[in-house]
């Protein structure tokens, strides 16, 4: 009986011998899968998390390439160089960010935060994955102005030893990956795990809007009330936006940047740029998609005083009189801006996880 | 017992029988799928093309040299002439012909069925669905971040470039006298776009090719540069229109209906 049942098994081994190779035994251990934890109030992401589950390894790998200026052409500019945590991960102080060569861009540096929720990324959604983010900036002549390829290359040869912190990217990948391969894959995968970390939800706000209604003074109270009723059908939900595109009546600058129409080749998009969320707002200024006004102040008498008209002004701001704008005294302007300072998040810019681990720059 | 040792006799009977067949797929078989070679032979007219070679002429009448020729071949299905059809598996089914390397001009189809084929299908640009899949279906001249020749997507509107023309002319508008055809646009993402990706059907006529275990037919394509510029959908004019990218939706797609008709057959080693 056993040899009836020995017999075939042996004549398939054998034959298996012969056309498999050995697997490589690894040694090394897996890595530490992170929990990623939702905000309880916020909706649910957008990213699928299951095509690249978060570890310590990847995250860590995601932070470094982040803040390393390898990612750029000259080796200066890292995705932290514009976008700096203690301005809400946005380039403090800069309208337009200047990048390799100290070339301009034309458009303000977004704040990058919660990106798990985007449906889409950059002022005109050109990119609609985030794994598919990081080509962008590295590729623009004027932000890194480099080929992923070619930052590939030059990753697969580190540690340099006069770089500015030797980094060792090829045992980083084994440790994130398996094994040391680097290709684009996993290098935007790791950028992927480290921004989806990068979620603000611990702002005065949070606090508030979870039930502790000491955390809100009575002119920031006035000033969620004036919110909901005068800026929340587009900067809505947990995320203070709807991520649509929209037309908000600015004059185009000399550029004549025709934002969203750009992408999509549709009429009825010209000048129109994706409504970004409000959180951390006191911390990214200048505002707009062009860093045209230098405080919230300006940005409120934007919206009650100098909405330009034009063909594809959203018709939100068209008052029932024909006149456009969204009407707003002195008072409620400052209750609004006092609202708008609780959504700052001093844990989110603090972070020590999300801090440049030694081998970033900033201008 | 009699029963036990008649599963047992089967199971004996079915693991040989399985046994013997893993053990043959590893061999060669006579009746085994072959190959089928198509090749992209990129022309002027009736002229070959030279990159940055001798200067040609457009319907308009202007003189030029054309200095980069790539496109992205997908989707592709071999016809029988019963109507039906061999359908390479969609993860091999995405090639990027470029003028500068002859090797890319060769698209090796390998596990072909055996048999006649009376025609060939495939796609100009890369199907919507692969426009928007996720990173890991992008391998190979789909990487964006890999060996893919100087840019044949746009990283700031996620797509490809179907196809990259340029060149020189004497009536080229742009400050370094070269004109840019960059057309892509699969249809958009969440907002509708023009759709630039075309399916070329080509028959082969009175001709077959013909796959068989020893011989790997090479069915040579002529691909008219000459055509992206005079063609059903557009004559297009270096003067006029000296750069097309992805702003000029229209007029992409005029370029696209060219490219559509830039191929035919022009004979097949058997």
């Amino acid at each position: 009986m056993l040899m009836w049942l020995g017999f075939p098994i042996i004549v398939i081994f054998s034959c298996k011998k012969e056309t498999e190779t050995p697997e490589p035994i690894i040694e090394d251990k897996e890595p530490t899968p992170v929990t990623w934890i939702k905000p309880a109030h916020f909706p649910d992401p957008v990213y699928d998390m299951s095509r690249n589950p978060l570890t310590e390894e990847g995250v860590e790998l995601g932070r470094f390439l982040f803040y390393d200026g390898i990612l750029s052409r000259t080796n200066q500019i890292g995705c932290g160089t514009c976008h700096q945590q203690v301005a809400a991960f946005t380039h403090h102080g800069h309208e337009l960010s200047h990048g390799v060569d100290d070339l301009l861009g034309t458009r303000n540096s977004p704040a990058v935060q919660n990106l798990a929720w985007n449906p889409s990324f950059f002022w005109d959604g050109g990119v609609h994955d985030l794994d598919l983010l990081p080509f962008n900036p590295i590729e623009n002549p004027v932000e890194m102005g480099e080929k992923v390829q070619n930052v590939i290359t030059k990753l697969k040869s580190t540690p340099v030893a006069n770089a500015k912190k030797p980094v060792d990217y090829p045992a980083m990948f084994k440790k994130a990956f398996g094994t040391e391969e680097i290709n684009s894959e996993r290098m935007m995968k790791a950028l992927s795990q480290f921004m989806l970390t990068m979620v603000s939800a611990n702002s005065k706000y949070d606090y508030y809007v979870k039930g502790d209604v000491t955390a809100f003074k009575a002119q920031e109270k006035e000033g969620l009330v004036l919110f909901k009723n005068k800026c929340s059908s587009c900067h809505s939900g947990e995320l203070f936006t709807d991520f649509s595109f929209r037309n908000n009546g600015l004059v185009p600058i000399k550029v004549n940047d025709q934002g969203r129409f750009a992408v999509t080749g549709t009429e009825t998009d010209k000048y129109k740029f994706k409504v970004p969320s409000l959180r951390n707002a006191g911390l990214t200024a200048p505002y707009m998609h062009d860093g045209r006004y230098r405080t919230l102040e300006e940005v409120l008498d934007h919206y009650s005083d100098s909405i330009h008209s034009s063909a594809t002004l959203d018709p939100i701001f068209i008052k029932s009189d024909g006149k456009t704008g969204i009407a707003l005294t002195a008072a409620e302007k400052q209750s609004i801006v006092a609202f708008l300072r609780t959504l700052s998040d001093e844990q989110f810019v603090k972070d020590a996880k999300l801090s440049d681990p030694g081998v970033g720059t900033s201008f | 017992m009699k029963s036990l040792f008649t599963f047992c006799a089967y199971l004996f009977a079915g693991a040989f029988i399985l046994t013997l067949s893993a053990c043959s797929d590893s061999e060669p078989s006579p009746t085994a799928a072959s190959g089928i070679t198509l090749e992209f032979d990129n022309v002027v007219g009736d002229k070959n093309l030279v990159l940055s070679g001798p200067s040609n002429t457009n319907a308009f009448g202007e003189d030029f040299v054309i200095t980069k020729f790539n496109y992205f071949i997908s989707n592709i299905k071999l016809l029988r002439s019963d109507g039906t059809s061999h359908v390479i598996p969609q993860d091999s089914s995405y090639f990027l012909i470029q003028e500068d390397n002859k090797e890319s001009q060769f698209i090796k189809l390998k596990n072909v069925p055996v048999g006649d084929y009376s025609g060939v299908e495939f796609m100009v640009g890369v199907d919507s669905l692969r426009s928007t899949s996720p990173i890991e279906k992008r391998k190979g001249v789909l990487d964006p971040g890999g060996t893919m020749e100087d840019g044949m997507y746009w990283a700031w509107n996620s797509g490809y470039i179907f196809l990259k023309m340029e060149g020189t002319s004497s009536k080229a508008t742009s400050a370094n006298g070269k004109f840019y055809y960059h057309i892509g646009l699969f249809g958009g993402f969440d907002t509708k776009t023009v759709n630039n990706t075309r399916i070329v059907k080509l028959e082969f006529g009175s001709s077959k090719a013909s796959v068989t275990a020893e011989e790997v037919p090479e069915v040579h394509l002529l691909v008219d540069a000459l055509k992206v510029f005079n063609g059903p959908g557009t004559n297009l004019s270096i003067a006029q229109n000296n750069t097309v990218m992805s702003q000029q939706a229209a007029k992409s797609q005029e370029i696209a209906n060219n490219y559509a008709k830039m191929f035919t057959l022009d004979h097949i080693h058997n």
